[in-house]
């Protein structure tokens, strides 16, 4: 799998969002997981929580860190990961596969304009991602 | 400060701070002060005594400490949250050595490793008191730990409303009402009945924004409290259950985690430290491991280092303020070590059978008392519950008067509970522990008789 899949949208806090019609499964990208080393508690909100794009949702907690997660964009929690409470090693090993966290239902689609492309997201890591 | 003066115990020397002027090129240390305003000096000496010779002041503070009506010259029965138990002089021979006695907790576990393990093994017997998984390094006494411990419950089931019992501590519940005036939960009250929480108003108080029902296992009365039923009440809800605990009493009562309690904490003074005036005191905290990410303080866990030997270190600092910031569980980034040393040390020289002999026999003074005070023409037993080493007793005459008559006998009687309940000024609270003798119980029975004939 690429390294910055095609077909997601990212945001600078580095999350990724795969948007299906009304519907958005979101992750953190391969930077995310590399820059935090091994992830060890990942902790979620509730199936119907209502998150906001750019606020955060959750933590990812790694052995060296703790970083707040960032919505890509606002709606409802209809899924969440739950194997990541027993196997938070998912978010490293398979970022965009199994290592999932959330699925949004998706309160205003449009605001996926504001995201970025995979291209656009690994310029932005060359440029100030590295922070 | 005075130049040419010798002082004793400052590191400098008058010969010291010419060589610092020197360097620095400046005359005296006045000039220093120059450009302070005239009026905002002081410009005389202080208005205090002159330093007194060290025997004069070890004279002086002898004659000071000397009107303290303290628990070596006077007999005890005071509680509500302190208590006499007997403490062997071994703790102090090794909680005074340098290694533990020092001003600042050093956690490093490259340096500390004796420290750690330490609060290793406290966090280890506390759990097997209370049946709890995980029990931190410890809080500051009893009332944080329980004002920490609605924080918690809070944070985890995301409701505001805190239930507390009015059998628990009215000091802990001041507390409690001050740590969450700032986040802004309110904290309600259930009335008591016959000295035990009123489970019909408790299942009233508790609904669905209820984040924990707390209560206190023996509790301010001294009473045991059905916590199975006061368990039930909060689950049922999906509030989390709170105990607050004596663990003295622990060592004979169910521990309350087979009760189903999420969170256990309790004031451990009681377990190898002396009264202290009041404080430092030592606040415990155990939860369910589920709970942990949740859970306040420093938490001391084994591990092995690179070539498998065993070792400690902090653990889950994620949760603690120096790495969370804000979003920290708590405020409080450390622990009462040398207190949870004593306590920690007490339970490993009395063991399981002395922690149940020193139980048992506060129970048994303390049913003693009540039914010997309790003959005493006018007095009677306040409370029809079964209590542990405490109770309250009702008085035919004002419980002030009566606290005063016995106190110039070298009696300390018990707590009035007026100051805390109006409902209860003809009472006071009685705590007997093993260090208490048949001759001390009957002779406050004997002047309790003739102070309120």
């Amino acid at each position: 799998m690429a390294t910055y899949p095609a077909e997601l949208r990212y945001t600078r806090e580095h999350e990724w969002a795969k948007i299906e019609g009304k519907r958005a499964r979101v992750g953190i990208t391969h930077y995310a997981q590399d820059q935090l080393g091994d992830v060890v508690f990942v902790e979620l909100p509730k199936v119907g929580a209502r998150v906001t794009q750019m606020q955060a949702f959750g933590v990812v907690e790694s052995v060296k860190a703790v970083s707040d997660l960032f919505a890509p964009l606002s709606g409802v929690v209809i899924e969440v990961n739950e194997e990541l409470t027993k196997q938070p090693e998912r978010v490293n090993r398979d970022p965009y596969g199994t290592g999932w966290l959330v699925v949004v239902e998706l309160a205003n689609p449009a605001e996926a304009e504001k995201l970025m492309g995979a291209s656009q997201y690994e310029e932005f890591l060359k440029t100030a991602g590295g922070h | 400060m005075r130049h040419g003066e010798t002082m004793r115990y400052l590191s400098t020397t008058a010969a010291q701070r010419a060589e610092m002027l020197r360097v620095i090129g400046v005359g005296d240390v006045e000039t220093l002060l120059e450009r302070i305003p005239s009026k905002a000096r002081l410009n005389r000496d202080l208005m205090i005594p002159a330093a007194l010779a060290e025997g004069d002041l070890i004279a002086h503070l002898r004659g000071l400490a000397e009107r303290n009506a303290d628990s070596d010259r006077y007999v005890t029965f005071l509680g509500g949250g302190a208590y006499d138990h007997y403490i062997p002089s071994m703790i102090n021979h090794m909680l005074l050595r340098g290694e533990f006695f020092t001003a600042y907790t050093p956690y490093q576990p490259e340096a500390s490793q004796g420290t750690l393990r330490s609060i290793y093994e406290y966090q280890t017997m506390i759990c097997e008191l209370t049946g709890m998984d995980v029990t931190n390094a410890s809080l500051y006494d009893g009332g944080s730990a329980l004002a920490e411990a609605a924080l918690m419950a809070h944070s985890v089931t995301e409701r505001d409303q805190i239930v507390v019992s009015g059998a628990l501590s009215p000091l802990a519940r001041r507390v409690v009402e001050t740590y969450c005036a700032g986040p802004r939960l309110p904290v309600k009250t259930v009335p008591w009945a016959d000295g035990v929480t009123d489970l019909d108003a408790l299942r009233k108080a508790v609904t669905g924004k209820t984040a924990c029902v707390m209560v206190q296992y023996p509790n301010f009365f001294g009473c045991l409290e059905d916590l199975d039923r006061a368990a039930a009440v909060a689950h049922e809800r999906g509030a989390l259950f709170v105990v607050s605990v004596d663990p003295v009493a622990l060592a004979l009562l169910r521990p309350p985690g087979e009760a189903g309690a999420d969170i256990v904490v309790g004031e451990g003074q009681g377990l190898g430290n002396h009264l202290n005036f009041g404080g430092p005191y030592l606040g415990l905290f155990s939860c369910r491991k589920d709970l942990v990410r949740r859970m306040p303080g420093r938490l001391v866990g084994a591990t092995v280092d690179r070539d498998g030997k065993r070792g400690f270190v902090l653990t889950l600092q994620t949760r603690e303020q120096h790495i969370r910031r804000e979003k920290a569980t708590s405020n409080i980034c450390t622990n009462v070590a040398l207190i949870a040393l004593a306590a920690t040390i007490h339970v490993a020289l009395l063991g399981k059978e002395g922690l149940r002999r020193a139980a048992t026999l506060s129970t048994a003074k303390a049913h003693y008392a009540a039914e010997t005070l309790g003959r005493v023409p006018g007095v009677s037993l306040r409370f029809g519950a079964p209590f542990f080493k405490e109770f309250a007793l009702r008085l035919p005459r004002n419980p002030g008067t009566v606290l005063r008559a016995l106190r110039r006998r070298r009696i300390l009687g018990g707590v009035a509970l007026a100051q805390f309940d109006r409902r209860l000024k003809d009472s006071i609270l009685v705590a007997v522990t093993e260090r208490r003798t048949r001759a001390e119980i009957d002779a406050y029975a004997e002047a309790l008789a003739s102070a309120v004939a």
